[in-house]
C-alpha cells in the first residue's frame, strides 16, 4: 500500500469511514498462535464469548476455523477452553515452528 | 456604539465569553482565574447564556471535557492559570493535535514551587510548543479583544486550532480599568455561528477520533501541523482588520510603539509594555530615540515581521516575565534572537529577567534598561548580556 504524503491527511487524524478498523490486520502482531483440536471441541462458544476481537467466526451456532488475521495470540480462548475429558479443544503454540 | 465600562480583566473577558455564548464550559478554579470562571458560571446559572457547565474535578478533567464537548460539535471555552494549566498539559497536546478549536482564557502565573499566586509568564511560556495559538494581552481592553477574535481566528476553516488569550495575573486580572464593551448582536455576528466539520455526535455520518499513529504517519501530522501554524499569522490580520472595522480598535501581530525611527528599542510582552511605554517617552522628551515592540501573536511567532520591525535599531533589550532554568536567556529573548539572526548587521541584544512571582515592575527599572540600551548603543559593547533586575542580592 503506498503511503500518503501529510498533505493529503485528515485534519486531526479523523477517521471518517466506519469500520476501516478492518483494514488494520493485527495479527501480525502475534508472538503464540492458537490451534484449534477439531475432536476435543464440544462447541460450548466459550471461545466465542471471551474472544476480545472477533476471531472466532461462528455460523449456524457452530464454531469454524480462527480468523487469523485479527487474533493477537493473547491466549484467553485457550485459557477457557473446557475441552474434552480433559484434552483442550485449544492449545497456542509459538508462530513460526 | 457600546459601552464604557470601569472592569477587572476577568469580568472583561467573562463578558466577551457571556457574549459569544458558547456551547460548553468546563472549568476548575485556579487563582487569579477563579474570579474570571466564577463570573461567567453565574451568567449560566442566571440564564443569560445557554453554556452547558460540566462541573469537573480538577483542570485535567476540564480539558478532556472541554476536548469532548468540541469533538462532539460544540463551541467550547474555558480558563485557567499555573498549575492548573500545568495539570492540562497532556490534554493540551490532544486538543491541538485533534484541531480542535476550544478557546482559552489564561490568566498568567507563577509555577509552584515556591508557592506562588501572582503575575508571571512561566505558566504560558511553558505550554509555547503544545500546539495552540497563543495572543498575548496588555491590558483589559486588550483581553477582552482577543478573546473575542481568538473565536474567530481558532475556528477559521483553515485554521480549527485552540486558541488562548493570555493576560497577566492580578495586575489585570483584578485591576479595574476603563474598557468598552461592543454590543451583543455586533459580537454574535462576528464571531458567527460555529459548525464542527467532523462533529462526533452526527451519528449518520460516524467518525473516531483519537487513532493510534505510529512511524508509518505521525512525523506526516507534525507537518500538517506545522503548515497549519504557518497560515495563522495571515488570519490573525484578516480577522483584525474586519475587528477594527467594527470597534475602531487596530490590532496586529504586534504593537510598536515609537519604534520606526528609535535607535534603541525594548521588547516586552503584556502589561509591563505600559509601564516601558511611559519611560519610552521620558527618554524621547530627552531627546533620546528610544521604542518599543510589544508581541501580540506569540504563537505561532512572527519572526520575518518582528525582525523586520527591529533590525534598524542600535541595540534591543528583551525583557523576560520568565527564566528558561538551564536556558541561556529567557523564552522571549530566544524568539527575539532568532527573529534577527538571519541579519548581517543586527542590533546588540541583550536580555533581563524581571517581575518573576508578581515582583512589581517600577518605571526605574524601565528607565535603568533605557539607560544601559543607550550605553550599549553608544559604545558598541554590551555590559552584561543577561542579567535579573529587581532582585535583591
Amino acid at each position: 500500500m503506498k503511503l500518503k504524503g501529510w498533505k493529503e491527511l485528515k485534519p486531526g487524524a479523523v477517521v471518517t469511514e466506519p469500520g476501516s478498523a478492518l483494514k488494520f490486520k493485527t495479527g501480525s502482531w502475534r508472538a503464540y498462535k492458537p490451534k484449534w483440536v477439531q475432536e476435543n471441541c464440544i462447541n460450548c462458544l466459550f471461545c466465542w464469548i471471551y474472544c476480545p476481537d472477533m476471531s472466532i467466526p461462528v455460523k449456524d451456532g457452530k464454531r469454524g476455523e480462527f480468523d487469523y488475521d485479527y487474533c493477537k495470540g493473547c491466549g484467553i480462548c485457550a485459557l477457557e477452553c473446557p475441552g474434552k475429558k480433559g484434552n483442550k479443544a485449544i492449545v497456542m503454540e509459538e508462530e513460526g515452528k | 456604539m457600546g459601552k464604557i465600562v470601569a472592569v477587572t480583566g476577568n469580568e472583561a473577558v467573562a463578558e466577551a465569553f457571556r457574549q459569544v455564548n458558547p456551547d460548553v464550559c468546563a472549568a476548575y478554579p485556579i487563582t487569579p482565574s477563579t474570579d474570571l470562571m466564577q463570573r461567567f458560571s453565574s451568567f449560566a446559572n442566571n440564564g443569560k447564556v445557554k453554556t452547558e457547565m460540566i462541573l469537573v474535578e480538577s483542570e485535567h478533567s476540564a480539558m478532556s471535557a472541554c476536548i469532548g464537548a468540541s469533538a462532539g460539535g460544540g463551541r467550547v471555552v474555558t480558563a485557567t492559570s499555573s498549575q492548573g494549566m500545568a495539570l492540562m498539559w497532556e490534554e493540551l497536546f490532544i486538543a491541538s493535535g485533534t484541531r480542535l478549536p476550544i478557546v482559552m482564557a489564561l490568566v498568567n502565573r507563577a509555577l509552584s514551587a515556591p508557592l506562588n499566586i501572582h503575575g508571571d509568564h512561566s505558566d504560558g511560556m511553558g505550554a509555547r510548543d503544545c500546539g495552540w495559538i497563543q495572543l498575548w494581552s496588555e491590558n483589559a481592553q486588550e483581553a477582552y479583544d482577543n478573546a473575542i477574535q481568538s473565536f474567530r481566528i481558532a475556528e477559521h476553516l483553515d485554521i480549527r486550532l485552540p486558541a488562548m488569550t493570555c493576560l497577566d495575573g492580578f495586575i489585570i486580572s483584578h485591576s479595574i480599568e476603563r474598557i468598552e464593551y461592543l454590543d451583543d448582536a455586533l459580537v454574535k455576528n462576528f464571531v458567527g455561528e460555529y459548525k464542527q466539520t467532523n462533529p462526533l455526535l452526527d451519528v449518520d455520518n460516524p467518525v473516531s477520533y483519537g487513532p493510534l499513529i505510529l512511524t508509518d504517519y505521525y512525523m506526516e501530522y507534525r507537518r500538517a501541523h506545522a503548515e497549519v501554524m504557518s497560515k495563522v499569522k495571515g488570519v490573525v490580520l484578516d480577522v483584525a482588520k474586519d475587528f477594527e472595522k467594527m470597534s475602531g480598535r487596530k490590532y496586529g501581530l504586534f504593537e510598536t510603539y515609537r519604534l520606526e525611527d528609535a535607535e534603541i528599542g525594548i521588547v516586552v510582552l503584556n502589561s509591563a509594555a505600559g509601564t516601558t511605554k511611559d519611560a519610552v517617552d521620558m527618554f524621547r522628551d530627552k531627546g533620546i530615540k528610544a521604542g518599543l515592540l510589544k508581541p501580540r501573536l506569540f504563537r505561532p511567532f512572527p519572526y520575518e515581521e518582528v525582525g523586520e520591525a527591529l533590525k534598524h535599531l542600535k541595540a534591543v533589550c528583551v525583557l523576560d516575565r520568565a527564566d528558561a532554568f538551564g536556558a541561556s536567556y529567557g523564552p522571549l529573548f530566544m524568539e527575539i534572537a532568532s527573529s534577527l539572526y538571519q541579519y548581517g548587521q543586527r542590533p546588540l541584544m541583550m536580555n533581563k529577567i524581571y517581575g518573576l512571582g508578581g515582583r512589581d515592575y517600577m518605571p526605574e527599572q524601565a528607565e535603568y534598561v533605557l539607560s544601559d540600551l543607550v550605553e550599549t548603543a553608544k559604545s558598541g559593547k554590551i555590559k552584561t548580556i543577561r542579567e535579573y533586575i529587581g532582585v535583591r542580592e
